[in-house]
């Protein structure tokens, strides 16, 4: 009791020291910062280290919601913008970008960013249009002591999961061993963009906005998935990547596919589960049919300043997302992502998402028309998944709404 | 009443309904009619983290250009409403002149999403209606018979599932019915079927949107026939009484006849209700095995980096047209009605 009231106070004494240190550091005369971004651990971080900016001439808000997606465009279309800040990852950049409402900020680099590496900056024509934080990507989640007691190695192929997942099934370990999300739309979506980038294929016909995966690396993809499928729990057909994380907790789960972004948590020390968390471990994402690359997509998170605000609002808010994203920030929650900002030295949450950057896996797709890409594969592959229709079947009905919907988007005539 | 005294008295209504129904309707049909602009694009470096590489880009510039000339965007006519998203004609005629069997040839139509989307909004709309009319009245009597002094609170729990939100209501059951749920994991002992999943089944998930549909609409079709029971003429039941008809009798040859025309009534107001199921869908997660109109509006609007607004608009049109149809029987037969009391 007395040492978690020590703890506290110790902790609110450092709290509110840092906070006196960051505003004094801030050194913003005047200005209105306000903050739209998604809602997760790293990112409250960055958004509350941000708000030590704040004083009398400076106000610094913030909406941090997982709707961020659907309201950023129009948010920041008005003039002036709803927001100075959107804090966006690898595709939600794109509409922003195609809507021409964010402002390149090679000035303020030049003039505030000395924290910042150059692999933070992302370049789209030579101007730095948005500032990289954190890499983020899925990855093989495994209980070390299941594995261990059976005998099996770190799987790092689907072949060798597969055969992992047989063998505890067989040996009446476990009946549902794996876990994903597949659940059709947006999750199903994206395991097939990680699975398929795996087998080195590309979306779209070069040059062309023409989508290219009705071929033999969308049957193996399919072929995988469909595999994975059948050893998981009957209900795999609703699990997202917030859902899986309470199955794991039970220990109903020995590998699993998950986001980076939320590995930190599933070993913390807080976990209802602590003997789990202990025994879970990160490895690269499997690899696919014999390939060297890890099947998942690598993203980023990064920012961008609004292009309807005021040079003041602009570059006050550039000045607290430096204080926002600042190694400092960083290095008190080391866990709670994979930063790519200096000083930053990957903790044992990281590990999957560096193996699967040193392991050359690929980025999730930056063109305009990928979303709408990932959008037929959501709502067409589930038929398959299923057992209801063939792969074949199924990748041909996502060239067909993919084909209507780019038509009617303007990217294909 | 005479005409200006009626006219005096309707217009504000009138007004409102133009403002807040007609002027929409006709601009999400006008909206229906456009598709986006081609996009111009150029060919630019983008470098991030994972390194730089040559990708293509909306020229942003020459766009904004392009709308401010025409904000509606590309004229399409009705190309929107045939495309293989909506009504599909070529598919279907493809699909018709390549299938050797009737069977199959619906089997390709289904597979389009628009009838696919349409068969179940239907099987929905015509298995949930005739079940509440069904249910809620059954309730009615039997409430109706209920002590005086329960009959408050077995009203109030009557009614519970329909004040509780459609989407919550959802989603308390879908927890319930996952395989680690109260309800999942006892039909998998009743069963002892470790791999039955009420949420993997295509059927088991139409069964369960269907038995929450029922569900949750039936207390609003036994809320109408309950006030409705509280009129129906007590001497005509006691005349029957004497006559020696007995309880069931009496329901079918006075209740049932004179509770006719609420009947009507609900029926019109679920089959609207019913046309356009949303909620439980997303509700139950059920995107996988079961989709309705409505839901593809949503998903056009909701999904991927740039909503498809005349895709919506055209499915928004088409179920419009589809509550019109649905509705015509019941409205002729409503007018008809009052043209012979007139």
């Amino acid at each position: 009791m007395m040492k978690d009231f020590l703890k506290a106070s110790v902790a609110i004494t450092a709290l509110l020291a840092s906070a006196g240190i960051a505003s004094a550091e801030c050194g913003i005369e005047k200005g209105s910062v306000r903050i739209l971004s998604n809602d997760f651990a790293a990112l409250h971080a960055i958004a509350t280290a941000a708000e030590t900016c704040a004083s009398d001439t400076v106000t610094v808000t913030k909406n941090q919601t997982t709707e961020h997606k659907n309201i950023q465009v129009p948010a920041l279309t008005t003039n002036p913008a709803s927001y100075t800040v959107a804090v966006i990852a690898t595709n939600s950049v794109v509409p922003l970008l195609t809507g021409d409402l964010v402002r390149p900020l090679d000035d303020y680099v030049a003039k505030w960013g000395q924290d910042l590496q150059e692999s933070q900056l992302i370049r789209v024509d030579g101007k730095v249009m948005a500032i990289a934080f954190m890499a983020n990507g899925q990855h093989l989640f495994y209980r070390e002591d299941i594995l261990a007691d059976n005998g099996i190695a770190v799987p790092t192929s689907y072949e060798e999961v597969l055969a992992a997942a047989k063998t505890l099934r067989d040996k009446g370990v476990m009946q549902n061993p794996l876990a994903s999300g597949y659940k059709p739309g947006w999750d199903l979506a994206a395991e097939f963009v990680n699975t398929y980038l795996g087998t080195g294929g590309e979306f779209f016909k070069e040059g062309s906005a023409e989508a290219d995966i009705n071929n033999e690396n969308g049957l193996t993809a399919l072929a995988t998935m469909k595999e994975m499928s059948t050893f998981m729990s009957p209900d795999w057909v609703t699990y997202n990547s917030n859902l899986m994380r309470p199955i794991w907790e039970a220990g109903d789960i020995a590998m699993q596919i998950g986001w980076g972004s939320v590995a930190g948590s599933y070993i913390a020390e807080d976990s209802p589960s602590p003997e789990i968390a202990k025994a879970t471990k990160f490895a690269a994402a499997p690899t696919i049919g014999g390939g060297t690359i890890p099947s998942a997509a690598l993203w980023w998170d990064g920012f961008v300043i609004s292009k309807n605000i005021s040079d003041e609002d602009a570059e006050a808010s550039f000045r607290a997302m430096m204080v926002g994203i600042s190694p400092a920030t960083a290095a008190a929650n080391a866990d709670a992502a994979v930063w790519l900002v200096k000083g930053y030295e990957a903790t044992p949450a990281a590990v999957g998402v560096v193996a699967d950057m040193q392991a050359g896996a690929r980025p999730y797709p930056m063109v305009p028309y990928m979303g709408l890409l990932h959008t037929a594969l959501g709502d067409n592959l589930a038929e398959f998944m299923q057992g209801q229709e063939s792969a074949e079947q199924a990748l041909a009905d996502v060239t067909a709404a993919y084909n209507t919907a780019a038509k009617e988007a303007g990217f294909l005539d | 009443m005479p005409h200006r005294t009626f006219l005096a008295f309707i217009w504000p209504s009138l007004l409102a309904m133009v403002l807040f129904i007609a002027i929409p309707i006709l601009s999400v049909g006008y909206q229906s009619l456009f598709v986006e602009h081609p996009q111009m694009m150029t060919e630019v470096e983008s470098c991030g983290p994972f390194g730089c590489r040559t990708e293509r880009r909306v020229d942003a510039a020459a766009m904004s250009e392009l709308r401010a000339e025409s904000p509606m965007g590309r004229f399409n006519g009705m190309g929107t409403y045939a495309n293989p998203s909506h009504l599909a004609f070529d598919e279907v005629g493809a699909a018709w002149r390549s299938s050797e069997s009737f069977g199959q040839f619906l089997r390709l139509v289904m597979n389009l999403p628009f009838y696919k989307a349409l068969f179940f909004t239907l099987a929905y709309t015509f298995i949930v209606t005739p079940l509440v009319i069904v249910l809620g009245f059954c309730i009615a009597i039997a409430v109706n018979t209920v002590s005086a002094r329960l009959k408050g609170p077995v009203i109030f729990f009557s009614l519970l599932p329909m004040i509780v939100t459609p989407l919550i209501g959802a989603l308390v059951l879908f927890w319930m019915i996952d395989a680690r749920g109260v309800i999942g994991a006892t039909l998998q002992q009743v069963f002892n079927d470790p791999q039955l999943s009420l949420k993997a089944s295509p059927t088991l998930t139409w069964v369960t949107l269907f038995v929450y549909g029922v569900w949750h609409s039936a207390p609003f079709a036994f809320v109408v026939f309950y006030a409705g029971l509280q009129t129906v003429p007590q001497d005509t039941l006691e005349s029957a009484m004497v006559d020696g008809a007995s309880r069931w009798e009496r329901v079918r040859f006075v209740t049932i006849p004179y509770l006719m025309p609420l009947a009507t009534f609900i029926a019109l107001m679920q089959l609207m209700d019913n046309f356009r199921v949303f909620e439980p869908i997303i509700g139950f997660s059920a995107e996988a095995n079961a989709t309705s109109l409505s839901y593809l509006i949503y998903s056009d609007l909701r999904s991927g980096d740039f909503p498809l607004f005349g895709s919506a608009a055209a499915s928004s049109m088409l179920t419009i047209g589809g509550v019109v149809i649905l509705l015509t029987p019941v409205l002729i037969r409503t007018w008809r009605e009052f043209k012979r009391k007139g």
